[in-house]
């Protein structure tokens, strides 16, 4: 039954909309334009007034304009082909859109995520009679290199048993694949493909488990000193140009992940389209096909209407999740956060909520913790693990890192990754600042000589300030060498040269190994004779890392220049002994 | 229809009510006043109470003033005729020229899909070291150029208009002193680009709202030019004015205010309008370069900081200078591996070395004693300001490159620069 409403007030995106009979919270409506029907959502119930945030433009509108109710929460679709896509904030085809409606997004025009008629070879993996509920696979269909399995829907609680399934070939998503029935002999069909809300967690798993197995991203600061996990979260907080667009980039196309989901949020347009335009051309070397093919896209950026951001981040989670429950492990790289959390500033200042600090709504924190924790590795119904890695960007007004968006986010996340102006101005990328950020999660690195390594970073940090009041002169040459140990540490193995294919990816072998040497320098006591010979010889020695980190791992040349440094470093410890 | 209103229920700042049924949202009126007419926008809906911004400001009105709703939104006139001519920030002319009423274009249309975006790759050479090398300007790309008050921004936008190789000029003055507008519009016209450049002109005497339409008056009608196959380049002075604009219609309307006043929207209306710019596939382009003033030199006031969350960097304008720290195109890497080899190279080490002659200079201001690398840094430092940095530098990228190499050479020797070697033995000077 579909009740009719009408329109009572417009203000910006949100209208308020007298309506009949029932209905429910987070329910979508239509707003029946005259060009097109704008989708909307209830936020806000009061007697018979609902308040409702529109997906699109407001312009044009007028007081009386009728609303259809759906009575469905905003629902996203789940099922095979969904991988490859674009999508904006609710799940419409952008690739689609632009195709029929050209270079402008039309208001009020949508597609399918999944096409009625698209059709996969189906292979069942059950018979009649076997019991199953939520989660469990029917079968599975081939996407891309994956097993892409189709499940009992996670809306059904309960058990049941197989009525009849289909044998294995080729079928539509929209056809009946398996009819199964309940406890009270009510029989369902089911086909490849369901709904399933945004806003609620997918939680058809048996246990959630504490995330240990580190998270190789090819980016030497954050694998050796502040590593991520599998199925664990962290966030990157940084003042504008500091390069958390890079970084995210970066890891989108190394990680060592099955699946990985960007959710553009509220950023530059431009970002996105480098993806777009560069992933269906790069080869992954783990899988040979294209990047493209692990990957998708919620594209809702900052000139696209503000509600569908506020849902693009749960769009994006929804489909981590799905994919996590084929045993699969993806990566969630949203940013960035701050966009998504200013959106909903936006619709509680309309809605003329009591404001909390700098007007963010009170219930910030609880969203954002509540999106952080649909990550987690977690153990599957039919056996096996899966994992949903999440890490936002932040960028707090001002790159001052007290205020709320970025201290609700690290109430939650297992690891923080802070970008510093200083930094990036100095052109050392990344510019995670090694002194502030920090990480709950092991490395593949010793733990012990990382420490060291940080407390040879701290101390030279200590150095270069004191330095700063009593000059160089005031220094003695044992301190300074410390100092000089920090930079070079900070030179050649903290910053990277992402955009160069060789010193930009690192493996852990290679980070293991490289460490290691680095170390065998940070612990050697070197007996100068003054500051000038000090800075010479970390100067020579610079050189030589810098070039050793351009050379293919285990190649000729790099062996090469590995001889080169311990000849360099045999000479001038030798030069030390006779002095 | 015409729908006639003569009772107008409160005026509070520049906002005026009335009741009335059957309008749209952002639907216009023209409002007669004693001193004449004026525009006004619907800013909100509430029943049949209807609140509008008046463009001209408030000030005279009587509450029987009569309110006429036109049925439409805000439009503009687009076409060649506009070539050559001032506009006010309702799309009046302002040099008594004739007014343009045919082929009128909504203003403030939907945003380009991202599907259909290029990555931007054609770089746009302005002669100036600090931003060929350093910080590449790029089609399509939004650019805000970041100083206080009182710096040369103005003589900056125009330098870049005069020298960047584009088909057409629109330049959107809001808030403007009269004497800048007059100064844009003789530079314009000696260096020979009046004819084909566009003014949109709001000054500081001008009512604050009617600055408010300035930016969208100005890209609508590039984003139609860019789609009929043309480069556009939009100059928007000053940003900061618009913010100001908007915060005063927020307040006024009673919104919460999110930090220093600024509404909560602010980040999303000014995306809103940066986003413009765009590289079309098979069609033209819009390139935005715009000036925001730092109140206080201040990066972290709410304008310049959700600005440079919004833009492809920034050009930070400070003594007459490119500031290269804080300075950054985003979409540099896009073209600087295209132009020669060694122009990354350049660009990253000789900033490091800058950065290291930076805390240098810092030692010798407190009078510590400098060693020999100290005295490199030194020289270098002042070279670097001198041959690079200086905004009367006016030579190609390829020249400017070369003498960088030169003062490298001659400050240091090659290890010291910590540069590869690869690029060393290329391109260091025997």
């Amino acid at each position: 039954m579909i009740e009719k409403s009408i329109i009572r007030s417009i203000n910006g995106n949100l209208i308020t909309v007298k309506f009949e009979g029932a209905i429910q919270q987070n329910e979508v409506g239509y707003v029946i334009a005259q060009d097109a029907k704008l989708k909307a959502e209830v936020i806000k119930i009061v007697g018979d007034l609902a308040y409702m945030q529109v997906f699109e433009s407001t312009s044009g509108l007028y007081i009386g304009q009728e609303v259809e109710f759906s009575r469905q929460m905003l629902s996203v679709k789940l099922g095979p082909g969904l991988l490859g896509q674009v999508f904006d904030g609710l799940q419409n085809p952008l690739p689609e859109l632009a195709e029929k409606c050209g270079f402008f997004l039309k208001r009020g025009v949508a597609f399918d995520a999944i096409k009625d008629d698209a059709r996969w070879e189906f292979i069942p993996m059950v018979k009649p009679k076997d019991k199953v509920y939520a989660g469990m696979p029917l079968g599975y269909v081939n996407e891309s290199i994956f097993k892409h399995f189709i499940m009992v829907p996670f809306n059904l609680t309960g058990s049941y048993e197989i009525e009849s399934i289909v044998s294995q070939g080729i079928y539509a998503v929209s056809d009946t694949i398996a009819v199964v029935k309940d406890e009270q002999g009510r029989s369902k069909n089911l086909t490849m493909v369901f709904d399933w809300p945004v806003k609620m967690p997918i939680n058809a798993y048996i246990q959630k488990f504490v995330p240990r197995e580190t998270l190789v991203t090819k980016v030497r600061i954050i694998d050796t000193f502040f590593p991520i996990a599998k199925g664990g979260t962290y966030c990157i907080p940084g003042p504008f140009g500091a390069g958390k667009t890079v970084l995210q980039h970066l890891t989108s196309k190394y990680a060592e992940v099955d699946i990985v989901i960007i959710a553009a949020c509220g950023e530059r347009a431009g970002e996105v389209v480098e993806t777009l335009r560069t992933f269906p051309e790069i080869t992954d070397p783990r899988t040979n096909k294209t990047l493209m093919e692990r990957t998708i896209i919620i594209c809702n950026t900052s000139s696209m209407p503000v509600a569908a951001r506020e849902a693009s981040v749960y769009t994006a989670a929804t489909l981590g999740e799905y994919y996590r429950q084929m045993g699969l492990n993806v990566l969630l790289l949203a940013d960035s956060t701050s966009r998504w959390a200013q959106a909903m500033r936006e619709v509680s200042g309309r809605l003329e909520e009591i404001p909390g600090e700098e007007a963010f709504p009170a219930y910030l924190e609880s969203r954002i913790a509540e999106f952080y924790e649909r990550a987690g590795i977690v153990e599957l119904p039919f056996g096996g693990k899966g994992s949903l890695t999440i890490s936002g960007t932040v960028s707090p007004a001002g790159g001052n890192f007290d205020e709320p968006v970025t201290q609700s986010t690290l109430k939650v996340v297992g690891a923080f990754l802070g970008l510093s102006r200083d930094r990036s101005n100095a052109r050392k990328f990344p510019s995670i600042d090694p002194l502030e950020s920090w990480s709950k999660y092991a490395s593949f690195v010793d733990s012990e000589k990382v420490g060291k390594a940080k407390t040879v970073l701290f101390r030279g940090n200590e150095v270069n300030q004191m330095m700063k009041v009593v000059g160089e002169e005031g220094t003695s040459t044992d301190d300074f060498e410390i100092y000089l140990k920090a930079e070079f540490l900070d030179e050649i193995y903290l910053q990277q040269n992402g955009f160069d294919h060789v010193d930009g990816v690192s493996s852990p072998d290679r980070q293991a190994y490289v460490f290691n040497k680095i170390n065998e320098v940070l612990e050697h006591k070197f007996k100068f004779n003054n500051k000038d010979d000090a800075r010479h010889f970390f100067q020579q020695l610079r050189q030589l890392f810098i070039d050793w980190n351009y050379k293919v791992w285990q190649s000729d040349e790099f062996k090469n220049y590995e001889n080169k440094i311990n000849d360099f470093l045999k000479e001038s410890v030798y030069n030390e002994k006779s002095a | 229809m015409k729908k006639v209103h003569n009772k107008i229920l409160s005026v509070v700042g520049n906002v005026i009510t009335v009741k009335a049924e059957g309008i749209m949202y952002n639907e216009l009126a023209q409002i007669s006043t004693q001193y004449g007419k004026s525009l006004a926008q619907v800013i909100k809906l509430e029943g049949d109470i209807v609140s509008l911004q008046i463009f001209s400001g408030s000030r005279g009105v009587y509450t029987n003033d009569e309110v006429r709703f036109l049925g439409h939104t805000m439009k503009v006139s687009f076409s060649d005729k506009m070539l050559g001519r001032i506009f006010d920030g309702s799309g009046m002319p302002k040099d008594r020229g004739p007014a343009l009423s045919d082929n009128l274009i909504e203003i403030n249309g939907p945003s380009v899909n991202p599907a259909k975006r290029i990555i931007p790759q054609r770089m746009i050479r302005t002669n100036i070291p600090m931003i060929d090398i350093f910080n590449s300007l790029v089609v399509s790309q939004k650019l805000p150029i970041f100083s206080v008050s009182g710096e040369p921004y103005n003589e900056l936008l125009a330098r870049i208009a005069l020298q960047a190789e584009v088909d057409m000029i629109i330049l959107g003055g809001i808030g403007l002193k009269n004497d800048e507008y007059l100064y844009f519009k003789e530079r314009l016209e000696d260096g020979g680009a009046l004819s084909r450049s566009i003014f949109f002109m709001h000054t500081a005497a001008d009512p604050v709202v009617e600055g408010l339409m300035v930016p969208d008056l100005c890209l609508s009608v590039a984003e139609k030019f860019a789609l009929s196959g043309k480069d556009v380049l939009v100059l928007l002075t000053n940003m900061t004015n618009y913010a100001d604009a908007m915060k005063e219609i927020a307040i006024t309307m009673e919104q919460v205010p999110s930090n220093r006043g600024y509404p909560g929207d602010l980040y999303s209306q000014l995306a809103a309008r940066y986003e413009k710019a765009v590289d079309f596939d098979d069609a033209g382009s819009i390139t935005v370069l715009a000036v925001t003033t730092m109140p206080g030199d201040d990066v972290t006031h709410p304008v310049p900081d959700n600005t440079g969350y919004i833009t492809e960097g920034q050009f930070y304008l400070r003594n007459g200078r490119i500031e290269p720290f804080g300075s950054l195109s985003r979409l540099k890497q896009q073209v600087n591996d295209k132009t020669r080899q060694d122009h990354r190279v350049i660009m990253d080490g000789m900033l490091q070395l800058y950065a290291e002659y930076k805390e240098t200079e810092e030692k010798r201001a407190m009078g510590f004693r400098l060693g020999e690398w100290d005295k490199k840094l030194l020289k270098y430092g002042d070279r670097f300001e001198d041959e690079m940095m200086n905004l009367s530098v006016n030579i190609p990228l390829e020249a400017a490159l070369d003498n960088g190499w030169k003062i490298l050479s001659d400050c240091f020797q090659k290890h010291e620069t910590g540069f590869r070697s690869d690029i060393l033995e290329k391109f260091w000077p025997k």
